[in-house]
């Protein structure tokens, strides 16, 4: 894949599917391009005119309350006209449906899908198969990408270690399941961060895990050595009914992050988690709303980053002109 | 009296140890002989085979065919011609149709469907349980009285291991044939992709070779034990090579073959969430293909199948993980063999006994060979004919193939199936 599906003829972004094929020029771009926008938020009247006119959809076929608004509210500043959708999955377990859902609203004149789904290559079969003047932007499937987390957690990243060259950067918590993991770590090495280790029990790690290029550590006390960035991930409940961890409670022992865990990575290290936090199972209150957390600031930059991705994936179409 | 005269072709036919340019001579639907004129022979129909291999029909020990039951998926009818244009002149049909082939009345169906399509020679495997559950015994007596030519479970799990040891045994009784697809269903964990870094850069669920390994080593056991006579269908895994290499050597009589795609593509080939290659058990990695190659060249390996499985457009529409896994690859079984030969991994010979002699010997037909008396199966192929995979050379109602669009090289020019020539081109 997938340089090619996201990328139009002149090399611009036409949909945003994953990080996995984007330059560093690119990635920095949108950085940039969030940057700008972030002024936008701040203002009185809190609107630029740059989608004026085009109307995106937000087709949820996963629960996301965050995830939705912050698309939602990112649209709304560019001047779109923002339409969101819950799907059950239930009604659409066979492509076909999927397909049929997509052939429908493209006849409502859609210029913009904003995805989530729940398997993995969703996003990615809907860009292949909308219609081309539609742009499709992932908001994340399946164990696959969440690339927009990925950026939003860059640009937080950036603010406050605009180095990313010096950068130790930690992910604990369950790899296997998460999009928002595979995203990031793809970030961060496009990026040139010195290092990307995962920490988790192996039940939470995929095979074959480094190929990803990160380091791997199973020990939360040893593998925070050094690190810059701690990103805390969330853990479903399921994964103690499918027998990957016995308990909770020995889950924020062994890997949940505390305040004296927190003394062993560097100093002004900062903790990020891409929400929702679960409190006492993998972090502790008093880190999440610690000095060294930057959790809610990752939640504003959420919709800076996505006016950015969405403006930058329209512009092929001439919108920005 | 129909007889049949091939000549000045090349006649390869491993069982024989025929290589050369030789006549064929047909009569009744038998081979008369090869070479040797026969007394009195005034043939009917002579086949000009000038600049191609003649050797015995192709026999596959894995398709599906769709019918009954999914019909807008393929037909009996519909992949027995696409049988036909590729030379395959046998084919072992799996259980798993709807309903399931675990009464007589559904394989004297098919039977009865085969005759209809003009292509008889189709072999139903029976259902090692009722209904495929994994949990009663199928009337397998009665199965094999109705036509069928072995066992098997499809892809569906047997619940225990003390279930799977009584149907080898029951199995064993009337002598019947286990093919067996070695896949722990649990470790499998309903994945869709090997478990290598392609899996886990795409997030995709995935299936580790020990789900191949460790049910192979749990049927060779039981094999042991009950006295059952097994095939193991689709090996895809280093290890399971090895093992089934060991388990050879130390004398079981146990069998194996592998399909003919996992002999070229592997996880890297991939077109990420391109459904063409979401196949069962997955494309793994360059390591493991070696192995097969491997496997085959030094007869771990004995068979080469197609895995033939058509599918409709809508089942390969969708997200990977949700999209139907198989490939529809009769068409391409004799051009990926002959790229085999071209690569050195294997002499033309074992190619064609791999899709020949081989698979009659472990069904225990009387056919795979050009031996007289045989029925008269015979593929007569270019090998240097290149041609596009695309609808204009494609028969099979699925076109479900990560080949579709490719130039391949090899192509069959007739197919006779006990001496009548089903395919002409």
């Amino acid at each position: 894949m997938t340089a090619n599906i996201q990328l139009n003829a002149e090399g611009k972004l036409k949909h945003f599917i994953t990080i996995e094929g984007l330059s560093k020029a690119l990635l920095t771009d949108i950085l940039d391009t969030a940057e700008s926008f972030v002024g936008v938020t701040d203002q009185q009247i809190k609107k630029v005119p740059l989608l004026r006119g085009k109307t995106i959809v937000n087709l949820f076929f996963e629960n996301s309350t965050r995830t939705r608004t912050t698309f939602e509210l990112a649209a709304n500043r560019l001047s779109a006209d923002v339409l969101s959708m819950s799907i059950s999955t239930s009604s659409t377990s066979k492509g076909e449906s999927l397909l049929d859902t997509i052939r429908n609203l493209e006849a409502m004149f859609v210029d913009m899908f904003v995805v989530r789904h729940g398997i993995s290559g969703a996003a990615h079969f809907i860009a292949q198969h909308t219609a081309p003047h539609i742009s499709v932007i992932n908001a994340g499937d399946g164990q696959h990408a969440h690339p927009t987390q990925a950026m939003l957690d860059m640009f937080t990243i950036r603010q406050l270690k605009p180095d990313f060259t010096n950068l130790r950067v930690a992910i604990i918590g369950d790899i296997l399941h998460s999009r928002v993991a595979r995203s990031q770590i793809q970030a961060l090495n496009t990026l040139g961060a010195a290092e990307v280790r995962v920490i988790a029990p192996k039940t939470l790690l995929p095979a074959h895990v480094e190929t990803l290029g990160v380091n791997v550590s199973h020990n939360l006390t040893e593998g925070l050595q050094d690190i810059d960035v701690i990103v805390m991930l969330r853990l479903q409940k399921e994964r103690m009914t499918s027998a990957l961890l016995p308990s909770e409670s020995e889950y924020f022992k062994c890997f949940g992050l505390t305040e004296s865990k927190l003394k062993l990575a560097k100093p002004d290290a900062i903790v990020m988690h891409p929400g929702p936090i679960n409190r006492g199972v993998e972090i502790e209150s008093r880190v999440a709303d610690g000095p060294q957390s930057v959790i809610l600031r990752q939640v504003s930059n959420g919709i800076a980053v996505r006016m950015a991705i969405m403006s930058m994936a329209m512009q092929p179409q001439g919108s920005l002109q | 009296m129909n007889k049949i005269l091939i000549e000045h072709g090349h006649v390869i036919d491993p069982a024989n140890a025929i290589n050369a340019t030789a006549p064929v001579y047909i009569a009744d639907g038998r081979i008369l002989s090869v070479n040797t004129v026969p007394a009195d022979f005034t043939p009917d129909t002579v086949i000009d085979a000038s600049n191609r291999i003649v050797c015995p029909g192709f026999i596959d020990l894995s398709t599906r065919l769709r019918e009954p039951g999914q019909s807008r998926k393929a037909t009996i009818k519909s992949e027995t011609r696409a049988a036909a244009s590729a030379g395959i002149t046998a084919m072992c049909l799996h259980p798993d149709t709807k309903p399931v082939i675990d009464t007589a009345a559904v394989a004297e169906l098919i039977k009865e469907l085969a005759e209809k399509a003009d292509y008889p020679q189709i072999y139903p495997i029976a259902a090692l349980t009722q209904k495929l559950e994994g949990t009663e015994l199928s009337v397998m007596l009665s199965l094999k009285q109705a036509g069928c030519i072995a066992v098997g479970n499809a892809n569906q799990p047997i619940k225990n291991l003390l279930i799977l040891r009584r149907a080898m045994e029951y199995a064993a009784s009337h002598d019947l044939l286990l093919i067996f697809r070695p896949n722990d269903y649990w470790l499998g964990n309903k994945g869709c992709a090997h478990e290598g870094a392609v899996a886990t850069r795409y997030g995709l669920p995935s299936i580790p070779e020990a789900a191949e390994t460790i049910a192979l080593d749990q049927c060779l056991e039981l094999a042991e034990l009950t006295g059952c006579r097994v095939h193991f269908g689709q090996l895809s895994s280093k290890r399971a090579v090895i093992k089934l290499h060991q388990a050879i050597k130390y004398g079981m009589n146990v069998s194996a073959d592998v399909a003919i795609h996992q002999l070229h593509l592997t996880e890297d080939d991939m077109i990420p969430f391109d459904s063409a290659y979401h196949v069962l058990p997955p494309f793994r990695s360059e390591i493991d293909k070696q192995y097969l190659h491997q496997g085959l060249a030094n007869g771990t390996l004995t068979c080469i199948c197609s895995d033939h499985q058509p599918h409709d457009i809508d089942a390969k529409l969708g997200a990977f993980p949700e999209t139907e896994p198989g490939i529809s690859a009769l068409e391409t079984l004799l051009p990926l063999m002959l790229k085999l030969v071209k690569q050195h991994t294997l002499t033309l010979d074992q190619g064609i006994a791999a899709l020949t002699a081989n698979p009659a010997r472990i069904l225990r037909l009387k056919s795979g060979a050009l031996t007289p008396g045989f029925p008269a199966d015979i593929c007569i192929f270019d090998p240097d004919h290149a041609w596009q995979v695309n609808a204009a050379n494609w028969q099979s109602q699925g076109t479900n193939t990560p080949y579709w669009g490719r130039t391949l090289t090899g192509r069959v020019t007739q197919t006779l199936q006990a001496g009548r020539i089903i395919y002409s081109n």
